[in-house]
């Protein structure tokens, strides 16, 4: 065990995890709207929104991350029409690249996660809500969605967790987060298990402390 | 419960006996995707010009061999831990290797150089054809100031853990901004896209990749050798430590020299050197 090299690289690692926490709050955020927007349309009565929001999260659930990823960066850039058109502009960048095969990914989840909450709201609310003359928007905004938040936290969680583990795979596509600058220092020092060992640790503190955060907001909107 | 005991019990010796071949057999680790190097054909078959010197050395030692595929980046802690005895993947002889790892004596060399894609503003650079940076000297030093005003706010790609790599951090054209990717594959599809202004590797990798893909990669600037180059491509094997173990790591250099020796003396490198390179880069 080279235990200068465990202390020389924690510094460095640490700095990484700047863009890991990055790539991971940018993802939820994109990834918390897409999926408000397909669980929606999920439990909307038109049958073509209902199987499109259906296929979406089908087909994101249904592929590994890694072949997302590998998709976006790799396979779009293949295309010639796409490199000659806007979007080559954000699809150049690996860090939108990633972020956006995340994002995708944490929707396609979050938009199961939420479906399933807003499913589980007693008739009754949204009845006592209707007979008290309150419009179905605002029954909607008002009553629907902050049950269903309560409802889903846990999930919803488990699902941060799973996103920030998930966002190690960033470094394939030639990210420095985390993982990258991990194997980065191994590539130098030839060392893997001093150098993932800290690094895993680092991921595990991050866990830490999104699983209090969790914790917290569960005890704090408990009804 | 006899037979469940005698089941144990051949288990164990089958185990043995595995294992005792196992040591008689030299484990060779090479990449399989850095063409003409190593690679694989479509049936997944390793090939390239590692896989058939190593097969031809093997046969001078008088061993059994075993070719195993481990990822680049992994390569030398995976020799480490002695997942294979020998490394044969286009390593080149460097002293930040030779700190942790032993290498044989160099079979083959080869020279890095620039790409880029047709019609880029760094087509045309002035430079000598070729600097060895062990050499050094004015021209040498004229060659790679040239070389960093051209690299200036452009995006460089290499794969990871590279001599390449090692030359671009090590600031003799000054600081670059590098790009790092798991396989030369991966470089090269990036330079296709026009993610990377320019890469940098074997020549030998563009030239393979160019007429594969039809692609118009040009080559630039000068060849590099030398300095952080390192000292031509040689097997590489852990360090001799104490105990049967370490006399086994260290009679396996000697005999890996040994057989390049031979193997050079009937010309078996040159030939086969030339079969894949298409020119002669033994050494």
């Amino acid at each position: 065990m080279d235990l200068e090299l465990m202390i020389n690289s924690f510094p460095k690692l640490l700095n990484a995890s700047v863009i890991t926490i990055k790539l991971l709050s940018l993802s939820l955020f994109f990834g918390l709207f897409i999926g408000l927007f397909f669980a929606v349309m999920r439990m909307s009565k038109n049958i073509i929104f209902n199987k499109f929001a259906y296929g979406y999260s089908y087909l994101f659930r249904g592929t590994p991350l890694l072949v997302q990823i590998f998709i976006i960066y790799f396979g779009f850039g293949q295309i010639e029409f796409i490199r000659n058109s806007f979007l080559w502009i954000i699809l150049k960048e690996p860090y939108w690249c990633a972020i956006i095969a995340f994002a995708l990914n944490t929707g396609a989840y979050t938009s199961e996660i939420l479906r399933s909450a807003f499913q589980t709201i007693k008739k009754g609310y949204i009845e006592a809500g209707k007979s008290l003359g309150i419009s179905s928007k605002i029954i909607f905004y008002k009553i629907q969605i902050p049950i269903a938040i309560r409802q889903s936290l846990p999930a919803y969680g488990n699902e941060i967790i799973l996103m920030l583990k998930g966002t190690s795979l960033a470094s394939t596509v030639t990210l420095m987060d985390l993982t990258g600058v991990a194997k980065y220092i191994i590539s130098t020092t030839f060392k893997p298990i001093e150098v993932f060992i800290v690094a895993g640790s680092i991921y595990l503190f991050m866990t830490f402390i999104i699983h209090n955060l969790i914790k917290f907001l569960e005890r704090k909107y408990n009804y | 419960m006899n037979i469940f005991k005698k089941t144990i019990i051949s288990v164990l010796a089958s185990l043995f006996i595995m294992t005792n071949v196992y040591s008689d057999t030299i484990k060779i680790g090479t990449e399989g995707a850095y063409p003409p190097w190593n690679s694989k054909d479509a049936s997944g078959k390793l090939i390239g010009f590692e896989v058939e010197l190593a097969w031809t050395l093997c046969r001078y030692i008088g061993k059994q061999c075993e070719i195993v595929e481990q990822d680049w980046d992994g390569m030398i802690p995976a020799l480490l831990m002695r997942k294979f005895d020998a490394i044969m993947a286009g390593m080149s002889i460097t002293d930040e290797r030779l700190k942790t790892i032993n290498f044989s004596q160099g079979y083959a060399d080869e020279v890095a150089q620039l790409a880029v894609m047709k019609g880029s503003d760094l087509e045309g650079m002035d430079t000598p054809s070729g600097i060895n940076l062990s050499i050094g000297g004015g021209a040498v030093k004229k060659a790679l100031k040239t070389i960093e005003g051209a690299l200036a706010g452009k995006t460089v790609c290499v794969q990871t853990a590279t001599i390449h790599q090692n030359f671009l951090d090590s600031g003799d054209v000054g600081s670059v901004n590098v790009r790092t990717y798991k396989t030369q594959d991966e470089v090269n599809l990036d330079l296709a896209s026009g993610r990377c202004d320019v890469a940098l590797a074997a020549a030998v990798a563009f030239t393979d990749y160019a007429e594969k893909s039809g692609k118009p990669v040009v080559l630039v600037g000068p060849t590099f050798s030398g300095g952080a180059f390192g000292n031509g491509v040689g097997v590489g094997i852990r360090k001799g430590g104490s105990g049967a173990i370490g006399e086994r790591d260290a009679q396996l250099l000697k005999d890996f020299n040994m057989a390049i020796n031979k193997a050079r003396k009937n010309g078996d490198i040159s030939r086969i050197a030339t079969k894949w390179f298409g020119f002669d880069a033994s050494m």
